[in-house]
């Protein structure tokens, strides 16, 4: 009873990442490939990407603070990051990675700045949502919504 | 082995099993393309850097089936790699980019990506991309069928006519080369039945084998004549070797004739293509100009030869390639315009590919695709039989023209694209290897009587056609090429032995050497086989040449070697030739230490081989011997650029580009006159621009 109520709360929490716009289609694939091989796929991949993304986020912090701010370079930076969240879809964050690009392409240092912190903030909130989700996941045990048959 | 069998995945249930290269520097994308790959039950190598996949896939030309690669990597362009496994293992690259806008997959497209897909990738597109892998496999064996064919067809008129001169340099029938490829297999074939059909008057007499060093004393005696007045007799007198009658030389000096004319008969034609393609790039229309004067795209190419040979290697376009390999003869890569050759270079590899072979000299990758710099290096990694083949020939061809000339002129961007045929290209790095092998023989006093050398060279004639396996080969040389390429002492000391055997395969040995020398792996070593086996120094050379080449993009080696092939015997000696002076290049460049470490000693060293390598090549050629100087300064400057391809590349395009600074005479004198100027410019470009390859590379 516990688990299947877990279950559901997962499974809500799960919908609201998606309602909300912090998630897109592409954790969808992502859940699709999890499976009994990979049990922990989605979790495995998410938190590649915040070690990985976090060393980016440092280095755009570092240029951001350079006067005059390097466009190229963060250009290729939000490159990246831009990449990485995609593939988890991360929705928001790709969106604020969007905005980061635009605004380094018009050499605007503010709206570049601004964006950022407003990155990071989406960032920050998206990762302490998936913590908590997984948590969660990992203590209801294997869900439905986490497992998928082999296609 | 037959042309059908290498289509079919050899695990039968394709694409189950199909063998993936990934490379993604952002770890998350990797892991997740890792994964999709997976549930498509392909089996998956990643990789996050660039620099290790070129590694995996030298290593190991059959080891993959498909490249898939990110557009944007912090240490090789994704273009640069793709462009790279183009040429050395004509393998199909899918692009992968979260940026799909319409300039960037036309960009990709121009460089030979045979994709281009979004990110995120879905599972749906991936269940696809097998379809590339069969695609290529037919388009090759298709080539490579056509190769056969013709040359069964010409089995006789060989040594006549421009017509074989033409096809000489194309083993394998590219689609625009088809007659010259028919010419040249039909050369080819008259050679691997023996020098008795050159020599009709002595018809029971055993065949000579044209080692290098025989052939090199050849050429340094017909130098000394003059080209025009070299006769036979005179030659002889001059070389004063045991055992050679005036009607070898003879016939040795037809074929060397024709050798010279379809060199610039190449360069020409390469020039056309070009043209044709109509380079997009500034430089590839410089190029083409180039070609017009005779091989020069090496010139814009040489010194990136590693970039624009990789670079473009559209699997249509062979013009990609050849803009690439025009590039990578003589400078920095002139970016797109480079792969506009090389696709030229992909359908009528032949003609191209002696253009670009030149170039591709540079890039010698063999291996493959990347052959596209240096068509012949290039090449040497791939296996493609028919296109290997072809391009090795031409490679061979071309490098003997660049390498033999220090003249790099030709660049041919064709001739890279022949790197792009792979398997060529591979077997002509293996029957460099071999040739090494043999004419060592000679030199160290065995006789080899037989064609064995030749033998060897056969194989890599007859591999022209396609190399695909080295199985492909007549008995010897596909022992010598496997065994060549696979392992390097081992295949070389065995290919050697069995090219004694058999006399048959005569094809040039050089081919076959030159595709020993291609494999990148194999080279090395079998460089080394060979050094052990023939106290010659030139062998030594040869195989450090090979090992360099193979380092750097055996290619070039091997191209020389192949070239010498199609002329018989004769080839091998100057692709031994050519090796050694590329083998006195590459040791320098071998360190692949930092480029500018390197080049002083290089350069150095390159003189003397370039001196080596204009000697011979003024042999050849008249004009260029007036020019020789200026070759010499071309080469050298090519070959700087070719050290720091070297170094920039990764093996191959050094090899390549080494083998692209020998590039012919002819590219070199017609180049001379008009780009001298702009060789220098392209050189000095080239080195500006190597550092920062090198930069990108590393």
């Amino acid at each position: 009873m516990e688990r299947n109520q877990m279950r559901r709360q997962l499974a809500l929490i799960r919908q609201s990442f998606f309602d909300q716009g912090f998630l897109d289609e592409q954790f969808i694939q992502l859940e699709e490939l999890q499976d009994d091989a990979n049990p922990n796929f989605v979790e495995e991949v998410v938190t590649l990407y915040y070690r990985d993304s976090s060393r980016l986020i440092l280095n755009i912090d570092q240029a951001l603070e350079r006067n005059p701010l390097d466009f190229n370079k963060l250009d290729n930076y939000m490159h990246q990051f831009k990449g990485s969240s995609t593939s988890i879809g991360a929705k928001k964050v790709k969106a604020e990675c969007t905005q980061f690009r635009e605004y380094c392409k018009a050499g605007n240092s503010e709206g570049c700045m601004r964006t950022f912190q407003q990155l990071k903030k989406e960032y920050a909130i998206l990762k302490r949502k998936l913590e908590a989700y997984f948590q969660q996941a990992r203590q209801a045990g294997p869900l439905e919504t986490a497992c998928r048959s082999r296609n | 082995m037959t042309v059908e069998a290498e289509i079919d995945d050899p695990r039968d249930q394709f694409p189950i099993g199909m063998r993936v290269l990934a490379v993604d520097d952002d770890p998350t994308c990797l892991f997740l393309l890792e994964k999709l790959l997976r549930r498509c039950q392909y089996h998956v190598t990643t990789t996050n850097q660039a620099i290790k996949a070129l590694n995996l896939l030298r290593e190991n030309k059959d080891q993959f089936d498909l490249v898939i690669s990110d557009v944007q990597m912090p240490d090789m362009d994704g273009f640069k790699l793709l462009e790279l496994v183009g040429l050395e293992m004509d393998l199909p690259v899918i692009m992968l980019s979260i940026n799909g806008d319409t300039k960037l997959v036309m960009k990709g497209i121009t460089h030979g990506a045979c994709d281009y897909l979004l990110k995120p990738v879905r599972i749906e597109e991936l269940k696809n991309i097998w379809q590339h892998v069969i695609r290529r496999k037919k388009f090759d064996s298709k080539d490579r069928n056509n190769c056969g064919n013709q040359e069964k067809l010409h089995s006789g008129s060989v040594e006549g006519g421009p017509g074989s001169a033409g096809t000489l340099l194309d083993q394998n029938g590219k689609l625009n080369k088809k007659r010259k490829d028919q010419d040249e297999e039909e050369f080819e074939e008259h050679d691997e039945n023996g020098p008795d059909n050159d020599d009709p008057s002595n018809q029971k007499k055993p065949r000579v084998v044209w080692s290098v060093d025989l052939h090199r004393k050849f050429v340094a005696a017909v130098n000394q004549l003059g080209i025009d007045k070299a006769v036979p007799k005179k030659i002889l007198d001059l070389m004063n070797v045991e055992k050679l009658t005036r009607e070898n030389v003879a016939s040795h000096l037809q074929k060397y004739r024709l050798y010279l004319k379809r060199i610039s008969c190449v360069a020409n034609q390469q020039a056309n293509m070009v043209a044709a393609l109509g380079g997009t790039d500034a430089s590839f229309l410089q190029m083409s100009s180039l070609n017009g004067a005779g091989n020069f795209q090496t010139l814009n190419g040489s010194g990136q030869f590693h970039n624009t040979a990789f670079r473009s290697f559209p699997p249509s376009g062979m013009l990609g390639r050849l803009s690439t390999s025009a590039g990578l003869g003589i400078h920095s890569l002139p970016s797109s315009g480079m792969t506009q050759l090389g696709h030229s270079q992909n359908s009528g590899s032949s003609t191209i590919d002696q253009v670009n072979f030149q170039q591709v000299i540079i890039p010698g990758n063999h291996n493959g695709s990347v052959l596209q710099g240096v068509p012949m290096s290039l090449q040497l990694d791939q296996l493609q039989h028919n296109k290997s083949v072809t391009r090795v020939r031409e490679l061979s061809t071309a490098v003997d023209n660049t390498t033999v000339f220090p003249i790099s002129s030709g660049l041919p961007d064709a001739r890279m694209t022949i790197g792009s045929s792979s398997n060529p290209l591979l077997g002509v790095t293996n029957n460099t290897l071999m040739l090494e092998g043999a004419p060592q023989g000679a030199q160290t006093g065995k006789v080899f009587g037989n064609h064995s050398s030749v033998s060897f060279a056969s194989l890599n004639s007859g591999l022209s056609s396609p190399l695909p396996d080295h199985r492909r080969l007549n008995d010897n040389w596909s022992t010598a090429q496997s065994s060549g390429i696979q392992s390097n002492s081992f295949s070389l000391n065995d290919t050697f032995k069995q090219a004694t055997m058999q006399p048959s395969n005569l094809r040039d040995n050089m081919s076959t050497m030159a595709l020993q020398i291609g494999c990148d792996p194999c080279n090395v070593s079998s460089v080394s086989s060979i050094s052990t086996q023939s106290q010659d120094l030139r062998a030594d050379v040869q195989c450090r040449t090979n090992l360099i080449s193979s380092n750097a993009g055996q290619v070039s080696n091997n191209a020389l070697a192949q070239r010498w092939d199609d002329h018989d015997q004769d080839g091998s000696y100057h692709s031994n030739v050519m090796c050694s002076s590329i083998n006195s290049m590459i040791p320098v460049n071998g360190t692949v230490g930092p480029l500018g470490q390197h080049l002083g000693p290089k350069n150095t060293i390159f003189h003397t081989n370039m001196d080596f390598n204009s000697m011979e090549q003024s042999n050849f050629i008249d004009p260029l011997y007036m020019n020789h100087n200026e070759v010499n300064k071309s080469t050298m400057e090519t070959s700087l650029k070719l050290k720091q391809g070297l170094f920039m590349d990764q093996r191959k395009p050094q090899g390549s580009f080494i083998s692209g600074n020998f590039g012919s005479l002819e590219d070199i004198v017609s180049a001379m006159a008009k780009q001298e100027q702009d060789k220098l410019k392209l050189i000095e470009g080239d080195f500006g621009c190597d550092p920062y390859s090198l930069g990108t590379c590393m």
